[in-house]
């Protein structure tokens, strides 16, 4: 680190991370979160369905297909 | 900089990466789409006794094709946008400060990079996107299994050979230290790919709409990437002034 410069404690700011507490909650709750919309877009109702039936599938269906996941 | 703050912008990226998604996927890969269905309604009317014994409940949609290739994608995208763009935020805000010197917008960029490699272009190397008519009913359990095992140890590779090169850099540098991280991914990814069972129902589908389709596939996953990384790059490079400002300003008063 260059610590030459006139204003030495603003030359090169170290990145400051953020506490690893503070991201916790939001990780736990946004990946459970992120798991359900995920798995309603790209698996449901081709190899598990919740509800059974085929509406969830065939309103996502051009999105299942576009985004690379498996369908039919 | 807060958890709160770049997850808030992740989301709003993530929204701007669906609808940008939805744009590329409707014009490029929709006509490919059609097409596929409309080979997929020949055969069946060709040889309907076939067709209903492999799908019996196929003729029955609760969707119409024009909802579908609207509403029903655009939902999807953005979905998966929203969902894309916070992850990419969440790990972000984790991975700043924590990789050596890189700054908050190199850290940014680096997560979207391999988040797009490891989540979206090395799954689609084994298990590229079928177009429909592609792909049997009976098969859709161990397909699905298959390419989410293999999503799945290509994302845990990516975070181990990250904590690999972060382990590496005290002692070897960052770039020797990232070139193992690389080639510890490059591995795993290789061997779980060369394990998993290879998929092959293309029968007699046409070899240039199967190609144009994944080529339009690819493209739309690679708008939804580069959007999140471009938007959450320059976002957290706004935030990053800001704070900057703000320390400078301290930094004044404080030799006043």
């Amino acid at each position: 680190m260059a610590h030459t410069a006139a204003t030495p404690e603003i030359a090169t700011p170290a990145t400051p991370a953020i506490p690893i507490r503070d991201l916790g909650p939001w990780a736990v709750f946004f990946g459970l979160f992120a798991a359900v919309v995920v798995f309603f877009v790209s698996a449901n109702q081709g190899g598990v369905s919740v509800p059974s039936g085929t509406a969830v599938h065939e309103w996502v269906h051009d999105a299942r297909h576009l985004l690379g996941y498996p369908c039919h | 900089m807060t958890a709160r703050n770049v997850l808030v912008r992740g989301l709003l990226v993530g929204l701007l990466a669906g609808l940008a998604a939805f744009l590329v996927a409707h014009e490029v890969g929709e006509p490919h789409v059609e097409t596929a269905i409309a080979l997929e309604e020949a055969a069946s009317a060709a040889d309907p006794a076939a067709e209903a014994a492999d799908e019996p409940e196929e003729e029955v949609t609760e969707v119409s094709r024009p909802v579908q290739r609207t509403w029903g994608l655009l939902t999807g995208t953005v979905a998966i946008g929203v969902v894309l763009g916070g992850f990419v935020a969440l790990l972000s805000a984790a991975a700043i400060g924590r990789l050596g010197r890189l700054t908050a917008v190199q850290t940014t960029g680096l997560v979207a990079a391999i988040g797009f490699v490891a989540y979206s272009l090395v799954p689609f190397l084994k298990y590229p996107a079928t177009p429909p008519a592609v792909g049997s009913g009976d098969t859709i359990g161990s397909r699905t299994s298959d390419y989410f095992l293999l999503v799945l140890v290509s994302v845990v590779a990516a975070l181990a050979a990250v904590q690999l090169a972060r382990a590496l850099a005290d002692r070897f540098g960052g770039l020797r230290a990232s070139m193992a991280g690389v080639a510890a991914y490059v591995v795993v990814a290789g061997v779980a790919a060369a394990l998993l069972p290879t998929v092959n129902e293309v029968g007699a589908f046409p070899a240039d709409t199967l190609w144009s389709f994944r080529v339009s596939s690819l493209l739309t996953l690679t708008t939804l990437w580069a959007v999140i990384g471009a938007g959450l790059v320059l976002s957290v490079d706004r935030l990053a002034r800001a704070e900057r400002a703000v320390a400078e300003r301290r930094a004044l008063a404080a030799s006043l």
